[in-house]
């Protein structure tokens, strides 16, 4: 796919890929072999009908092959960008095992693109079924949440989101950046949901002003569904990490991404600038905190990580994007302390590994190299090392079962041991992905539907 | 969006905003506070609440002008919007069962004191206030303060135009001497919470601040609000925002509320160049 050239394209935060034109989009669906057992939905986490959607495309019907992809993927300009469609749909692909597969992902956006560009009312879900009179609590309006009010809303139930930020959307709009989602896109999908008549509540922390059972015993919802993500953010425990000039990749990012740090003072909110930003992990997060540094004028950023590339956890196409804007990886690296002076952080030391014995995850574990630690120069560490159960959980649902982590646990149908409770998403498995919470907001959505149902 | 109800000044830079907002009215509790967006360029800022009805659906709060949105707030008049609004946050203050506790409040800090030595009475504590200020000017809530059924209120000014002249750590002092107190809850400025916890520990009177570290959602979810108690990383918004003051690294919680003095000071710079108040 066409993309922007690096030195370009970190000079602002519009997007990187700019999506097929209509003969890309073409000589890429005629690639598809159209295969008569096709495995390609089988590596979709919703079973997206790969197939007929190109062949859709092929014929020229655009609004059909949208159809198509909504019968089973909730937000598909969402997906086709920032699915991991590498190990998913595209992993299946037949033309895999050879060579390239069908470039599954492009193609989905390229057709939810030219859809969000038709007028509104043309987008929109046939009209719901009749009203069914039941109210359904949405908490979190995240991937999960927005796909389970919008399946749950074309099933004819009243539908409220209750969201804690100011604006809807989740990971969406404060995690991942504008650079790799347009937020146009994100906001674009959430009035679609107003259109079809899911009303959405910002500034509403759920736990501060009803907790779930009020809103079932109090406040007239007959089932509740619970999205609130995984977004407690985990912090190495190393000295210094207080330091000034050291963030959460969750403050990073949502300093930028949802509060508009970048174009600061025009928005109120400041973010440090760093000049060399070290940044700590290797999965996507890593790689967005890196990418948004130097979009902030970084004259260096960095990752720092434990093993080496070949384990790192991010999309190699943001692996790839990061280099070639000049990221720098320092592999075999594990910091033990952030120095720092007058409060704030002048450098990070890190320890030498190598790479041991394969574990019981067969991967091989990084052992520290005794008496390796050498100083490392930085203005800026962002912290990307994974996260935890939602904080207000507990004073949210204070009843519901939870595993040993602290995570929501749910049967198959994503019913909770509370009655008319239910969740999914990060808040049930651990920071996973897009597709995966909104299968799960999906699925939740159709057992509400059916527990709804067996009540009379 | 959020209708400001009524807005007054209090003293030279310190104003009070009543807001409406039913649903987080409902469930306030004494020593939480919400945060506010003031528009839409605006950033999240979290103020405690000075007083709420949960009948009539309002919230009041009391604010010093010291940067962009506290400025912005300055302007708002009655029938004026907030952009959002979200909470109430944090834990409510311990309350009840505390015995004869001293309640010191410093600066806009009174504010916060407020509804805390209001909680406190209601629930069987015996309350003495220890209001500071710079000065009698800027002394604020006294009246309210003087229609709670304290066991006694000790005004200090730093330059005696009011009251006992000097720091609200000198009366504590006395306070704790005399062994008048079993619990002590300071709420200030850092640097006040600092001394105040410091002279108290001295006599090992049990002693809650209320940290006002920065934050961004107040929800657990950024962690701008770290703060260390005890040598252990705590989240000002979901921890606290009391903790126990012997055990706070104030220091550093002084220096985290800096990080962004530069830009904070050029911001508001900026803004009033384009405002005509001429602060
Ligand atoms: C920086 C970053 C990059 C990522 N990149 C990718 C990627 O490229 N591809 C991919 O597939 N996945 C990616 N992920 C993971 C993906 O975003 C998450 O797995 C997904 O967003 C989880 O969705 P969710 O709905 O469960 O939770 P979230 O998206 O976390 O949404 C939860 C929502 O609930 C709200 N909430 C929390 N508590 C309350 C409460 N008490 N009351 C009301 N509302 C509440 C939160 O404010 C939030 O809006 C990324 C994650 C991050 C952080
Ligand atoms: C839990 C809590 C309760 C608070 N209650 C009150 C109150 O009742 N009345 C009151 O006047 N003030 C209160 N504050 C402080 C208030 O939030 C700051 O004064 C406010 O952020 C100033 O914003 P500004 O844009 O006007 O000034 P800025 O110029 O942005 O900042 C001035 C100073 O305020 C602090 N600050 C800046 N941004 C934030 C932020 N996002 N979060 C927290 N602190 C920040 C910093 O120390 C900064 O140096 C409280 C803070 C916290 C954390
Ligand atoms: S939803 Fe994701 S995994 Fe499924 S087909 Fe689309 S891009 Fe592939
Ligand atoms: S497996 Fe690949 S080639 Fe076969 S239908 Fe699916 S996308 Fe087309
Ligand atoms: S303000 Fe974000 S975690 Fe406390």
């Amino acid at each position: 796919m066409p993309e922007r050239a690096p030195l370009e394209r970190i000079a602002d935060f519009a997007e990187v890929n700019l999506g097929y034109s209509d003969q890309d989009a073409l000589a890429e669906a005629e690639r598809c072999l159209q295969c008569r057992d096709p495995k390609c939905s089988e590596g979709c986490p919703v079973g997206v009908d790969i197939k007929s959607f190109i062949a859709r495309i092929l014929e020229g019907d655009a609004a059909g092959s949208i159809e198509v992809i909504k019968e089973r993927g909730p937000l598909p300009a969402v997906c086709g960008r920032v699915c991991p469609q590498e190990e998913q749909c595209e992993a299946s692909c037949v033309l895999a095992r050879t060579g390239e597969p069908v470039a599954i992902g492009r193609l989905e956006r390229y057709v939810a693109d030219h859809d969000l560009a038709g007028a509104l009312e043309h987008r929109c879900r046939p009209a719901a079924d009749e009203p069914t009179g039941r109210r359904v609590a949405v908490i979190g309006s995240g991937p999960a949440g927005l796909a389970c009010a919008g399946e749950l809303a074309c099933r004819g139930h009243e539908v409220t989101v209750f969201e804690s930020l100011h604006v809807p959307g989740g990971v969406l709009v404060y995690g991942i950046p504008e650079f790799r989602l347009p937020k146009e896109i994100v906001a674009s999908e959430i009035e679609m949901l107003h259109q079809i008549g899911v009303k959405i509540v910002t500034d509403a922390v759920i736990g501060s002003i009803h907790t779930v059972q009020e809103l079932l015993d109090e406040e007239g919802f007959d089932a509740a569904f619970i999205g609130i993500g995984a977004g407690l953010p985990v912090f190495l425990g190393i000295p210094g990490e207080n330091l000034n000039g050291v963030y959460s990749s969750n403050e990073f990012l949502t300093r930028v991404n949802l509060m508009r740090a970048h174009e600061f003072p025009k928005s109120d909110t400041p973010v440090w600038r760093g000049r060399k930003v070290a940044v700590l992990g290797g999965g996507n997060v890593a790689m967005d905190a890196a990418r948004t540094a130097l979009r902030l004028g970084a004259e260096e950023a960095f990752l720092i990580y434990r093993r080496t590339e070949d384990e790192m956890p991010a999309r190699r196409e943001e692996l790839r994007h990061a280099r070639a804007e000049g990221v720098d990886f320092r592999m075999l690296c594990a910091p033990s302390e952030i120095v720092g002076r007058d409060g704030f952080v002048t450098g990070i030391v890190v320890t030498r590994m190598e790479l041991g014995e394969p574990d019981s995850s067969g991967r091989r574990a990084p052992v520290c190299v005794v008496g390796s630690e050498f100083e490392i120069e930085c203005d800026t560490v962002i912290v990307a090392i994974g996260t935890r159960p939602n904080a207000t959980l507990g004073k949210a649902a204070p009843a519901v079962g939870l595993d040993r982590r602290g995570y929501v646990v749910t049967d198959d149908d994503g019913a909770t041991d509370l009655p008319g409770v239910y969740a999914g998403g990060d808040i049930v498995t651990g920071s996973a992905t897009v597709i995966l919470a909104m299968g799960a907001g999906k699925r939740a959505a159709r057992s509400i539907d059916g527990w709804l149902a067996s009540r009379g | 969006m959020f209708q400001v109800i009524a807005a007054r000044q209090l003293s030279d830079a310190v104003f009070e905003m009543t807001v409406d907002a039913p649903a987080v009215a409902r469930k306030a509790a004494a020593g939480q506070f919400f945060i506010l967006r003031a528009d839409e360029h605006g950033e999240r800022v979290p103020f405690t609440f000075s007083d709420w009805s949960a009948d009539e659906g309002w919230i009041r709060f009391v604010f010093m002008r010291v940067g962009v949105t506290t400025h912005k707030l300055s302007h708002m008049a009655a029938g004026d919007s907030l952009a959002d609004l979200a909470g109430p946050l944090g834990n409510a203050t311990v309350v009840g069962g505390l015995g004869r506790v001293a309640v010191v409040g410093g600066g806009v800090g009174a504010a916060v004191a407020y509804p805390v030595a209001r909680a406190m009475c209601a629930a069987g504590d015996r309350v003495t206030v220890i209001l500071g200020a710079r000065t009698a000017g800027l002394l604020i809530l006294r009246e309210e303060f003087e229609a709670l059924p304290l066991e006694g209120l000790v005004i200090v000014t730093d330059d005696g135009s009011e009251g006992v002249k000097g720091l609200v750590t000198h009366p504590l002092k006395e306070t704790c001497e005399q062994r008048a107190v079993d619990h002590v809850m300071a709420i200030g400025p850092a640097i006040m919470m600092k001394f105040c916890a410091a002279t108290t520990r001295e006599y090992g009177v049990p002693t809650t601040v209320s940290l006002n570290p920065i934050m961004v959602d107040g929800t657990g979810m950024c962690g701008a609000c770290r703060v260390t108690v005890g040598g252990q990383t705590k989240f000002g918004c979901v921890d606290g925002p009391d903790f126990d003051g012997h055990l706070v690294d104030f220091e550093e919680l002084m220096s985290r509320q800096r990080v962004y003095v530069d830009d904070e000071r050029s911001a508001d710079a900026e803004y009033s160049r384009g405002c005509s108040c001429r602060v």
